[in-house]
Parts: C-alpha cells; structure tokens; sequence
C-alpha cells in the first residue's frame, strides 16, 4: 500500500508525455483532421454535458455487462463439464474449435442476418465471440483441479456445496480472472464493430457517424470516453480482486 | 458422556487398479485381514509401495472400488466418524488455520470447543495465519487439529510426520499421544519408521510386498517410557523381520535375541 501514491506518480507522469507528445504533433499538424488534446478534452465535457456521449456509452457499457456476464457464466458451466466429462469434452470439442476460429465480424453479420437488426443478434454475438475464450481457459483450470484436496475434502464429508466454494473455485479463480481480462478487452472491441453494423445507438454507432463527417475530434472524444471507463473497470475492479483473491499466496 | 470408540475389522478381498492406456493392472491389495480393536493404537508397516496408503483411502471411504468389506464394531452406532492425517497435510492454502479446522465441522459448531482443540495443538496463536506461512511442523498440527476437530471414533494416519526433522517428529508424536489419551479414538498409523512404530503401536500389523495382505502382527506390551532404548528396538526388529520373513532396514547393528515381555497389561501413559 505504501507504494501506491508512488504508482500513481509514476502513471501520472507518464499520461503528461503522452499528452505532450500528442499535443507537439498536433500542433506540427496544423489540420482538423488532427485536433490536440486541449480541444479534444473540451469536446468531450461539452458531449458529455449537452451531446448524446452520456446515452451512447451507457448502451454500449449495458450492450458489454451483458455480454460478459453471459460468456464467463456459460463458458465456466461448459468449461468446468468439458473438463470433468470426456463424453461431453468430445461432442463439443470442434465446436468450440470452429467459434474460437470464426472471426467476430462473420458471427455477427450472420446473427444480423438471421436475426435481424436487432438488440438480441448483437449481444448474441458478442457472447459468442467471447463464449470459447472462456470455455477453454476454465477447462483447462478444471483439468488441474487438485486430487489430493478432492480426497480431502471426499473423506471429510464436506459434501457438494461446501467442495465447490472452499475446494473447487479458489483453484479455479486465477483462470475465472484470466477469462475476465482478456474477455473483457476483447468484448470492448467486439462489441464497436457489432454496434456500427447494426445498432442505432451505442459508442460504435456514434464513431460510424462521426467518421461519415469527418468529425475527428468529437470521434477521439468518445473513443477517450470509453477508454477511460475500460481503464476504471481495470483500476477499479478487476486489480483489486485480483488481489483479494491472491491474498494467501506468499 | 462415556466416550465409546469404534473397532474395526478388514477384510479385502482384492484391490486392483485398472491399467490406463496400455498400463498393465496393478494388484494393490490382496487377501487382507486384519481386526482392529476398539481404543486400539495399530501401526500398519511395510514395504514401499505395499498398499499401506490404499488401505487407508478405502477405510476412509475416499475408494469404493474393491472387493470385500469393513464392518465396524458396535454395528448398531451407525457411520463412524473418520478423522484423515494424510501423507502431506492438504491443507487449503486459501483458508486460514481457523477456517481450515472449522470447516470440517458442522456450521453452527461450538466456537469455544474449536479454539480449545487449536490451542491444545499449540496453533491458537497462527490461527488467522495461511497455511503458506506456517513451518512444516505446524501444518502438520493443523493437520492434526483437522482430524480431531470431527471427534474423531477412528483416526487413520498415513506417515504423517514424514519429512520433518527428528525433533520436529518428536515433538508431534507426543502431541499426538497426549490428545489420543485426552480425545480417545480408534488408531491406524501407517510408518515405515520402526522406532515411530513401536514408540507408537499397542500392535503392529507388517504388510507383504505388493499385493500387500498381513504377514506378521506384534502386539508391544512395553510401557511406553521404555521403548525408545536402542536395544529394544534392535531386539523388536529382529523379531518383527523374523515374523515378516523379509529383513527390514536395521537402525543399528546390535543384535539380542528377541524376547517378549511378559507383562500382559498394555500401558498408557
């Protein structure tokens, strides 16, 4: 904890090259198509108190909730019985094969397509975008399960319930966290394309206007947006539960 | 309440485990019969790789995969309760001492009672500390306080102080001896280690190698105070060896007839 206020110097310190470095090139610049961070950054305050930025990011943040919550959920359900069953490993093995491979962009033009343009299709793809991801990192932490602590916890009578909160999920909590975090940045991205493809509102939606209009920097403004709220779930969430979870190791 | 403890009699026909993948099939255990009396301190030994740990996971029900069956004694008791000490301590490196103990217990368990088992065993003060933070000797204990945590009526142990130092292992032995006698229950202590076993055993029953059945029995009739001398145990050795029909390791190279005490009472102290 004591390192922490020098962290944060350090991330700091770093984001003001980063705006300098921006601000230096824009100015070389001189275009419209490259804005610096000081009009940018007033963009995005005046979208966020009078434009449509506020609406947009919570649709696609609800549009991304959803999806994240139903891949890690089915995926660890499919996950954990690929891994315990060889029957029901070897029925969905090319399944999950074949989603892993098939690009997002394909998944979601054909939900479009058979779906039509609709809220269902587009988290439906992005869930499934995501689903393999989660299903073969968590069958691979099933796989490891410990056999010793199984026996254990078998010759003590914990029974279903308590095997399954104090044995099973704390050995499959480092992969549940992997799954998150590389699902999450991956939902972020998907989840852009499947909004400009289809949707009438969203961040995706709103950065395919904006490219029509040659508007870069309110474009940069939501693109900043979203980031930022990527960047505090990351701060906010994940990090912390990673290490609550992480709490006994030495 | 008059503490009752549980006999326990064995009889496996055969256990075998099925080959894997070309593997050929493993006969583990074979014609095994042994009775184990009730407060009875019994150390199992052997040979390595004799079916000592196989016996034990199939009396702690962790395998059903076998031919025969245990009966314990009184019948009308129902299930007994079977406190484990494995080879390692298997403890749960996510949980603190105090969970770990707690949570072979029955949820709403008296607290008092749990705090008293962890101080008998001399973890009270580790008791919100992880297991990783621990010494070897003292997740061994907790390990010790797991078992006893469930009362216990048979406790099965499996070289449980393997791999800690003499004094360590000494130290933990006297533990144990001292909660058997304040917390009584049955005893199978699985060891190689012949000084652990007589120091220990009111019996002990010698393993063939593998497919391991009982080959010789020995009941140690000495009070305990007395048998750490050298002598006795080269003489009790040498009687065991003779019995099993098979040397076991020697700790020393003295050698005096094997003879056997006559004091019929078993002495515990």
């Amino acid at each position: 904890m004591a390192r922490f206020p020098a962290a944060l110097g350090e991330r700091v310190a770093s984001l003001l090259v980063a705006l300098a470095a921006w601000e230096a090139a824009a100015r070389i610049a001189q275009s419209r198509l490259f804005p610096g961070p000081g009009s940018v950054l007033a963009t995005l305050a005046d979208e966020a108190l009078h434009g449509e930025l506020l609406h947009d990011l919570g649709a696609t943040l609800a549009r991304v909730a959803i999806a994240f919550t139903l891949a890690m959920a089915v995926g660890t359900v499919v996950g954990i019985a690929m891994a315990r069953s060889r029957t029901i490993d070897t029925l969905l093995d090319s399944g999950v094969v074949l989603l892993l491979n098939l690009p997002a962009l394909v998944i979601a033009v054909l939900l479009y397509i058979w779906l039509g343009l609709t809220e269902v299709a587009a988290i439906g793809a992005v869930t499934l975008s995501k689903l393999p991801t989660v299903v073969v990192t968590l069958r691979e932490g099933a796989r490891t399960l410990d056999r010793d602590l199984g026996d254990m916890a078998k010759s003590f009578h914990f029974g279903h319930w308590r095997t399954f909160r104090h044995v099973i999920l704390p050995q499959l909590s480092p992969f549940f966290l992997v799954a998150s975090r590389t699902g999450l940045a991956l939902i972020w991205k998907i989840v852009l394309v499947v909004e400009l493809l289809g949707r009438p509102d969203g961040i995706g939606y709103a950065i395919q206007v904006f490219f029509q209009l040659f508007d870069v920097r309110r474009l940069i403004a939501y693109a900043l947006a979203f980031v930022a709220v990527m960047l505090a779930v990351e701060w906010g969430v994940l990090q912390p539960l990673e290490r609550r979870l992480a709490r006994w190791r030495r | 309440m008059a503490p009752v403890t549980v006999g326990l009699s064995i009889n496996i026909g055969e256990k075998r485990y099925p080959g894997h993948a070309g593997a050929k099939t493993v006969t583990a255990l074979r014609d095994l019969q042994a009775r184990i009396a009730p407060s009875e301190f019994c150390v199992i030994t052997g040979p390595s790789g004799c079916g000592k740990t196989t016996l034990l996971n199939i009396i702690a029900g962790i395998d059903h995969d076998f031919a025969g069956a245990l009966s314990f004694a009184p019948p009308d008791r129902g299930a007994p309760r079977i406190g484990y000490v494995f080879q390692s301590p298997r403890l749960l490196p996510w949980r603190t001492v105090r969970e770990n103990v707690a949570l072979v217990r029955p949820r709403h368990a008296d607290r008092t009672e749990l705090e008293g088992l962890l101080t008998d065993v001399g973890v009270a003060d580790m008791a919100d500390a992880y297991p990783a933070q621990l010494s070897g000797g003292m997740t061994r204990r907790v390990a010790l306080a797991r078992a006893f945590a469930i009362a216990p009526d048979l406790l099965l142990m499996d070289e449980p102080f393997l791999s800690l130092d003499a004094a360590a292992a000494d130290r933990l032995r006297s533990l144990l001896l001292r909660l058997v006698s304040t917390r009584p229950a049955t005893v199978l202590f699985v060891t190689h280690d012949l000084a652990e076993a007589v120091e220990l055993a009111d019996r002990i029953l010698v393993l063939s190698p593998s497919p391991g059945r009982v080959v010789a029995e020995m009941p140690i009739v000495l009070p305990r105070d007395g048998r750490r001398d050298r002598d006795t145990l080269a003489a009790l050795q040498d009687g065991l060896a003779r019995l099993a029909d098979h040397p076991i390791e020697p700790p020393n190279t003295a050698k005096i007839a094997f003879s056997r005490p006559n004091s019929p009472h078993r002495t515990h102290k």
